[in-house]
């Protein structure tokens, strides 16, 4: 009955992921590894952290609120924290497996940067934690009511809907920033990344309780601006000035290529 | 219905909870991502068990859409030979806006002027009549209805069964009495207004919580109430109803069907089950019941049926209708029990509680076509005389009618006088006065009539109306203990509740002992009657365990171990239903073994083992010790009570299109819910649709251009193409 709002979330949420993958990822065989190992990390420390999660909320008092509440927030830095570290684990077998690469290949150069495997690395920890928060409420919004009887705004899916599209875009250039940080040993870079990532996880969370609910205009606008300066910041990392993107824009404009600036 | 019962809901929800989770999954995983789907698949399922196991938000999404409404009974279709009748929805539940009526005029509303059809229709209980129904059921702007139950019940009276109840089933006919065939002579049930005979292309539910009727209109009056005239904008309040059946057409279908898959297949689909049960039979002086009566022996029957029905499924107060009738029954029986030399009367006495009377005598067409076909210990030859309690609430003052069949009468004339003397010179002392009926008029719908069919007996039916059916709420949800004027003071703990003497226990005492003296008399005692007298205490015990709560100490005390979970806080329904026995047959069973039956001296091995033909044997759960709080005095009761088949005989003969006996079956479904939630308008609908295709078509023209201009973006002076991005 609303399938209109079933695909209409799903192409916001995963629309631009989708022509990432399609455009960028998938012809390559290696991004696409990389990718799902990226995606297979991010999930196996959500499973660590859920455990630890159930196992407090199991050894706690189920009826103590106060209680409950604090293991909810305690459950989501410890969330962070874990998705961090895999990222840095992540990060340590990526940079073994350049080595690896550089020994096959012929003409021993790695066949991918550093910064590319951080960005198919970010797009792996992006769908996942995309598909996590959506997944729900996709498989919800094909029935046929709406969110709203207990109040609750009626933009609900389509502001999850943004909110996953930014938590994607996020992971990538988080993931961007962490490798830089840790390929140049400058970890205040990957301590910017762990703050950003634990801002608007309790964003998302304290607007409500629960880490993949909803998410309203009020914890939107912030993490879009965020999410504006985290694209900005690894833009410049990974190469990008402001001179390129206006050699950028002009070469839209007429469509031919201008010798690369310098 | 047997697979999804009470007790299966909860297995249910866990199975549907699991699809819904594989769902997800597939979703997931036909997103284009196909080689992650398998990992996605393992992890999600063993994350989200553990989810659901830890804390039972498993899915705070749905719980942010909609709202259960846990207490209703729903319409459900039943089947005869020819007919289907009942609601159902469509598989996947009907979904409508709400609308309440509380007024005639607000259907206008729904039928006509409302923008914003299909509705679901909020009855108010003193609306839901046939007019109205009629009106809703043409229309196609409805998708189902909720009825709320009205509170008081309605003065007018209610009745959705038939003026003429088991019309055609009894014993009048073409060739017996035709002037009385079909209530030619007499409409029974002149406020029967047939709706549970009509057949509902849209769900009905009932709601039952109050509670949950005030959040509905809540609902209603928040999002689709129209305000000065205009007319209400999205989000509008909506319902859905789950009630999507199996079964279609009529029994002969639905059992053909049936029996056509379980000859072939391992694993059959039953898709529709006929009413059956147990009906409760025992004697005054044991019967043996493999062997067969001797037909010099005697028995004077007593019958009473235990069944009733209402629209919605499993709810059948059936206070007036049943339960009255057979409490007088149970407490006359257990009057004579305790008679001194009862054991040496010429006659035996057969006290007999028919189950499924309300569908067509399934009970009683089972027990007479046994008998007929010595299938059963005692024969209809051995049956002397037959006294039908039929509806016997208490009236003031209190006069009851004997009702007698005009047509017997000429060849059994002195017989039947005896039996109207014997309960008039029973009366004698008691306030209750017992009065024949003209002799023009037919046997109200009674089980006696499906003897009469076979045999004719002398036999009289003992009903609180003298014409049509003094009950206004035959066979409905209103037939409640409010109907008997039965009343406790609020004080009262529930324990104290079951111990005191109602008005109403006292005046149904009495009909007791004119019934326990008259059945004294028939049954050949010759001694002074006076000594036969019903308690009001026990009377007013059953009232209170069969009408209020069955579970009180005194019915904790008389029923098995394993049989305690039947006990709740609220009357049992007295539905037929296809499981069996139901709770209500259980309660009888052990109710009349109590009241008639001897304490045996036996241990437990010895009572569970010594189980025979003339006695039964149960060894009951006995009354909480007064030395400890938790432990009980178990006992074992003897008793002549047995139990026998109540499964209409068309179903043993598999005559499925059988107009000799009851055919009727009721259909096996899914699920049987309904919740209320918001309906977004069709336009955010679609303008969800449309920023999820422009950010779409946006993210694939960036991508494509960031990609093809990759060098130029992200070319570093030092480091000139060497990155892609």
């Amino acid at each position: 009955m609303t399938l209109p709002v079933f695909f209409g979330c799903a192409f916001v949420a995963f629309g631009p992921a989708l022509a990432l993958f399609l455009l960028t990822v998938a012809a390559e065989p290696l991004r696409i590894i990389i990718l799902i190992a990226g995606a297979f990390f991010w999930l196996v420390s959500l499973l660590l952290s859920s455990l630890a999660w159930f196992v407090a909320a199991r050894a706690g008092d189920a009826r103590d609120e106060a209680l409950q509440r604090g293991l909810l927030v305690g459950g989501v830095v410890l969330s962070v924290l874990l998705q961090e570290a895999f990222r840095f684990l992540y990060y340590k077998l990526l940079r073994k497996a350049i080595e690896g690469l550089v020994a096959l290949s012929e003409d021993g150069c790695c066949p991918i940067s550093i910064q590319q495997m951080a960005y198919v690395a970010g797009l792996g920890f992006g769908l996942m934690s995309g598909a996590f928060s959506m997944i729900n409420l996709l498989a919800d919004s094909l029935g046929p009511g709406t969110v709203g009887i207990y109040g609750d705004s009626q933009l609900y899916f389509l502001t999850s809907a943004f909110m996953t599209l930014v938590m994607i875009f996020l992971h990538i250039f988080w993931g961007i920033v962490f490798f830089h940080g840790c390929e140049t040993r400058q970890w205040w870079e990957v301590a910017a990344v762990v703050i950003t990532h634990l801002i608007v996880s309790g964003l998302v969370s304290c607007s409500h309780l629960t880490f993949w609910n909803p998410l309203y205009l009020g914890s939107l606008l912030p993490s879009y601006l965020l999410m504006a300066a985290a694209a900005v910041w690894a833009y410049v990392l990974s190469g990008g000035s402001k001179q390129n993107l206006h050699h950028f824009l002009l070469c839209l404009r007429s469509g031919t290529t201008p010798p690369p600036g310098s | 219905m047997l697979c999804e019962g009470i007790g299966g809901e909860k297995e249910a929800e866990a199975a549907g909870k699991m699809a819904a989770v594989e769902e997800e999954e597939e979703m997931g995983s036909s997103c284009s991502w196909r080689m992650r789907g398998v990992a996605v698949v393992l992890l999600r399922g063993l994350l989200l068990c553990a989810l659901v196991a830890g804390s039972g938000w498993c899915n705070s999404v749905e719980r942010k859409i909609y709202i259960p409404l846990n207490r209703t009974a729903s319409c459900v279709r039943l089947m005869n030979a020819t007919h289907q009748i009942g609601c159902q929805s469509s598989m996947n539940g009907d979904t409508g806006v709400i609308h309440v009526v509380e007024k005639p005029e607000d259907v206008q509303w729904v039928l006509t002027d409302g923008p914003h059809p299909p509705y679901i229709v909020l009855l108010d209980g003193e609306l839901f009549t046939r007019d109205l129904m009629d009106q809703l059921k043409e229309s196609s702007r409805i998708s189902g209805v909720a009825v709320a139950i009205a509170k008081p019940s309605p003065v007018k009276g209610f009745s959705p069964a038939s003026k003429c109840p088991n019309d055609g089933f009894g014993v009048y006919s073409s060739d017996y009495g035709p002037q009385y065939a079909h209530c030619n002579n007499m409409e029974w049930n002149p406020l029967g207004n047939g709706l549970f005979y009509e057949d509902f292309s849209f769900p009905i539910f009932l709601l039952q919580d109050e509670n949950e009727t005030e959040v509905i209109k809540q609902c209603y009056q928040t999002y689709n109430l129209p305000r000065n005239g205009s007319v209400p904008q999205y989000p509008l309040c909506a319902m859905q109803l789950f009630s999507h059946m199996h079964a279609v057409t009529s029994t002969v279908t639905c059992m053909r069907r049936t029996s056509l898959q379980s000859t072939f297949s391992i694993n059959p689909e039953v898709i529709c089950d006929p009413l059956s049960d147990y009906n409760v039979w025992s004697t005054l002086k044991p019967v043996n019941v493999s062997t067969k009566l001797n037909s010099t022996e005697k028995v004077v029957m007593v019958a009473t049926r235990i069944d009733s029905h209402s629209m919605f499924w499993n709810v059948a107060p059936g206070a007036e209708s049943a339960v009255a009738s057979f409490v007088t029954h149970l407490a006359a029986a257990e009057a004579i029990h305790k008679a001194p030399n009862v054991q040496s009367l010429p006659k035996n006495i057969m006290f007999t509680f028919f189950q499924g009377e309300s569908f067509d005598y399934i009970g009683s067409s089972r027990m007479a076509y046994d008998m007929q076909k010595n299938k059963f210990p005692i024969r209809l030859e051995n049956i002397e005389y037959f006294l039908e309690l039929s509806q016997l609430a208490p009236t003031n003052p209190s006069v009851f009618w004997m009702h007698t069949d005009p047509l017997s009468q000429r060849n059994l004339s002195d017989q039947i006088n005896t039996m109207l003397v014997a309960l008039k010179n029973s009366t004698a002392g008691t306030g209750v006065e017992v009065r024949e009926i003209s002799s023009s008029q037919a046997l109200p719908p009674s089980s006696f009539q499906r003897f009469l069919r076979l045999k004719e007996i002398p036999g009289v039916v003992l009903a609180d109306h003298n014409t049509s059916f003094q009950n206004k709420y035959y066979q409905s949800i209103y037939d409640t203990s409010e109907n008997i004027l039965l009343n406790y003071p609020e004080w009262l703990s529930p324990e104290e509740a079951l111990d005191h003497v109602t008005e109403t226990a006292k005046s149904l005492a009495e009909v007791a002992t004119v019934v326990a003296r008259a059945l004294y008399q028939l049954a050949g005692g010759s001694g002074s009657t006076t000594a036969i007298q019903a308690d009001p205490k026990t009377v007013t015990r059953m009232l209170y365990g069969f009408l209020v709560r069955t579970n009180n100490s005194w019915f904790q005390s008389i029923i098995k171990a394993d049989l305690k979970g039947i006990l709740e806080n609220e009357p049992p329904p007295y539905y037929i239903a296809v499981s069996k026995p139901v709770n209500a047959t259980y309660l009888v069973h052990y109710v009349l073994a109590n009241l008639t039956g001897t304490v045996a001296n036996l241990t437990k091995e010895n009572c569970l083992s010594s189980d025979g033909d003339l006695y039964e044997y149960a060894w009951v759960q006995g009354p909480q010790d007064p030395n400890s709080t938790s432990s009980r005095l178990p006992f074992c009761v003897r008793s002549a009570v047995h139990l026998s088949s109540a499964i209409s005989p068309a179903f043993e003969l598999r005559e499925w299109g059988s107009t000799q006996y009851s055919t009727w079956t009721e259909s096996r479904w899914k699920e049987l819910h309904a919740r209320i939630f918001l309906v977004a308008s069709k336009q955010l609908e679609i303008i969800t649709l449309i920023v999820g295709i422009v950010i779409l078509i946006i993210s694939f023209i960036a991508t494509y251009f960031i990609n093809a201009k990759a060098d130029v973006l992200f070319a570093t002076p030092q480091d000139s193409g060497a990155v892609a991005y």
